[in-house]
């Protein structure tokens, strides 16, 4: 790929069969998980077993796949408050991404985090953040250190449409263009910031092409079409690694759920979530793959059970876990204790 | 041994500590021709080149995140953000990011990085350029807040700094940068949290940090004349705050001044006579006086400034009060 200054690109609509089957029935399988995780989520919250607010990212699924199997292991990856689908396909253990919710000792922030504040060093997630834009500037942080210790890996910062109206993000995409960064800005514009409207908060028509500011393609992709978020990510890595440029890319995707639980969404009708839900990347993803014939009732039932497996240990490890010993609330301050 | 200045002793911890650790990198404004504004960065970019001295945009929210970024995956970065005032483009990435990653991801990520930065008025540097912030640096937990006052300090902090795994926020006080001091050969570093006896005294101690060190000595030497014999403690690292030293100083000398250019109101004087307070009020034959500067943005004005600023006479004028057992000031 050759070096490329600002192109906006528009959706693409790719034929599943152009892809390897296991690599598409994989995706599902991602999306089936993430989905799953989501609802216990829910329902752990209303039982009263997760402490602190919570950001379900139902619809935000082949986002966090289609970019995730673009990357490789070692890529780092930020995220802002809506962010366990990123955890999830990125490769945290589900059973440690639940204690968190729990604010268990066996939470991948061991409890201190929670919903908001997950990182897995492991992963090369550097953290999904509660402050919305903070994502974009430590990513670009991670793209400057591949850059410069001359590692093949990538960057990538996610964040919502309320993001991009961030100064972070102005910043950090000027710097990743001047400084030729190997880094991936993916926005979810799930057309709400909270309660805002992207159509009024936002002063451009497609967040991607704020791309033309600085010098960087500005793809966008249909943000439920887990295959077309997968070939923009790819190119994109490869744009990041071959030619060492950024990417802006914009997924046009849709919040099915309230901003946290207990939204009462107020700044939407009933009818047009479930207009919107007709679009829901899992099933529009299982319906080409059964088309294709690639995906048997039998193979879908054997998936769902897996995940359905998977996501009741996590659970139940999540409920059986300790929670953190009230001795170590004044660790890791520092690298040595000071107070 | 040899006399260099501040800024000068500061160019020679970069140096050596980049060329023991090529990990280290430094971003900020007009650094790569010209070292920065006050020389504290003179031949860098000559000597290390535009790798690993990369001149930014006035992009302050990305230089301070983006030298995050690089210390959680390997790097040491110094960001030079110019002026202290200039850190108000990027509150959030110092508390809210920078100072919580440590502790809010369980110990999973370190973030050894330095942010410099200028602080505290200068002739006629103005409401924008003038502030002294390290009150509101210590008052975030996960931060490490030094003030040096002598070449050999900043030298010596700076090298603890990029061998350390916190964050370190280095006031660099702009009318100390030009002050010559000697400085050792060869390397050494300086501990954080371990104040400095800059001179002894019996009488009353006067606990200062910064270009406030220099303007005691000044006082002190003066009040010698009035037969005052003052003991001067540099405090040199704000977070962690050696108060011990502060403490057994004043079981020696039953008295206290603070002395701060930062405001006095809600400054880091309030914290310390509070610890002095808890910890030795017994001993205490007089109030604790604190000397900072008044309620007000720093004017351009020079009389104006004066008037708000502290300086020795207002030193003097604090000890002599503590002397006579009457809060003057």
């Amino acid at each position: 790929m050759s070096k490329a200054n600002y192109y906006l690109q528009t959706p693409r609509k790719h034929e599943v069969t152009s892809f390897d089957r296991e690599l598409v029935l994989g995706f599902l399988k991602e999306m089936v998980r993430i989905r799953e995780f989501e609802s216990r989520a829910e329902e752990q919250t209303l039982a009263g077993n997760v402490v602190g607010g919570i950001h379900l990212a139902i619809g935000h699924e082949a986002v966090a796949v289609g970019v995730m199997q673009a990357l490789r292991r070692e890529d780092y990856v930020t995220g802002p408050h809506r962010g366990h689908h990123l955890v999830l396909a990125k490769g945290s253990d589900m059973k440690n991404v639940m204690a968190e919710l729990l604010g268990k000792a066996t939470g991948i922030s061991g409890g201190r985090g929670g919903s908001m504040h997950m990182a897995d060093a492991e992963t090369g997630l550097l953290g999904v953040n509660g402050i919305v834009g903070a994502s974009i500037v430590i990513a670009t942080g991670a793209a400057f250190s591949a850059k410069y210790l001359g590692q093949d890996r990538v960057a990538v910062a996610f964040f919502g449409d309320g993001g991009s109206n961030k100064g972070q993000f102005h910043e950090s995409l000027n710097m990743a263009s001047i400084l030729d960064l190997p880094a991936i800005y993916v926005c979810e514009n799930n057309e709400f910031a909270v309660e805002t409207a992207v159509s009024y908060s936002t002063g451009v028509d497609n967040i991607a092409e704020r791309g033309s500011s600085y010098r960087m393609p500005g793809i966008i992709v249909d943000g439920l079409d887990v295959l077309d978020v997968y070939v923009a990510a790819k190119e994109a890595r490869q744009r990041a690694v071959q030619d060492s440029r950024p990417t802006l890319i914009e997924a046009k995707t849709y919040r099915f759920k309230g901003h946290s639980i207990g939204d009462k969404e107020d700044y939407r009708t009933k009818e047009e979530v479930q207009e919107r839900m007709k679009s829901d990347p899992i099933f529009k993803l299982k319906h080409r793959l059964e088309e294709a014939g690639w995906l048997s009732e039998q193979q879908w039932n054997e998936l769902k059970s897996e995940v359905d497996r998977e996501v009741e240990t996590a659970v139940q490890f999540a409920l059986n876990s300790p929670l953190p010993s009230a001795a170590t609330a004044l660790h890791h301050v520092y690298a040595k204790e000071m107070f | 041994m040899r006399e260099i200045t501040f800024a000068s002793a500061f160019a020679e911890a970069v140096h050596e500590e980049m060329d023991r650790d090529p990990t280290i990198f430094v971003l900020g404004t007009d650094i790569r021709i010209r070292g920065g504004h006050f020389g504290q960065l003179k031949d860098i970019g000559q000597t290390f080149g535009p790798k690993r001295v990369v001149d930014s945009p006035i992009s302050e929210a990305a230089m301070v995140g983006l030298s995050l970024g690089a210390a959680m995956t390997g790097l040491r970065p110094i960001c030079d953000l110019n002026f202290e005032d200039f850190y108000l483009g990027a509150m959030d990435e110092v508390v809210n990011q920078i100072a919580k990653v440590r502790y809010k991801f369980n110990g999973q990520f370190k973030c050894p990085l330095v942010i410099r930065a200028s602080s505290g008025a200068a002739r006629a540097t103005g409401p924008q350029h003038s502030q002294m912030l390290e009150a509101w640096f210590a008052h975030v937990p996960g931060l490490i807040v030094v003030a040096p006052s002598t070449a050999e300090d900043a030298k010596g902090m700076l090298k603890t700094a990029l061998r350390g795994e916190d964050p370190v926020i280095f006031s660099f006080h702009k009318m100390l940068g030009n002050m010559k001091g000697p400085v050792p050969d060869g390397d050494y570093t300086t501990p954080f949290g371990q104040a400095n006896i800059v001179k002894p005294g019996t009488d009353v101690t006067i606990a200062a940090y910064s270009i406030m060190v220099p303007k005691s000595l000044q006082a002190a030497r003066e009040l010698e004349k009035e037969g005052i014999s003052a003991e001067v403690v540099d405090l040199r690292t704000i977070v962690p705050l050696d108060v011990n030293t502060v403490a057994e100083s004043v079981k020696k000398t039953k008295r206290l001044v603070i002395a701060h250019e930062a405001y006095k109101f809600g400054g880091m004087g309030a914290e310390i006579a509070a610890q002095i307070g808890e910890a030795v009020f017994d001993y205490l034959d007089a109030p604790i006086v604190r000397v900072g500067s008044k309620h007000a943005a720093i004017p351009v004005s020079p009389v104006l400034q004066e008037q708000i600023t502290p300086g020795k006479a207002e030193v003097v004028a604090a000890v002599q009060s503590v002397m006579e057992g009457v809060v003057r000031v």
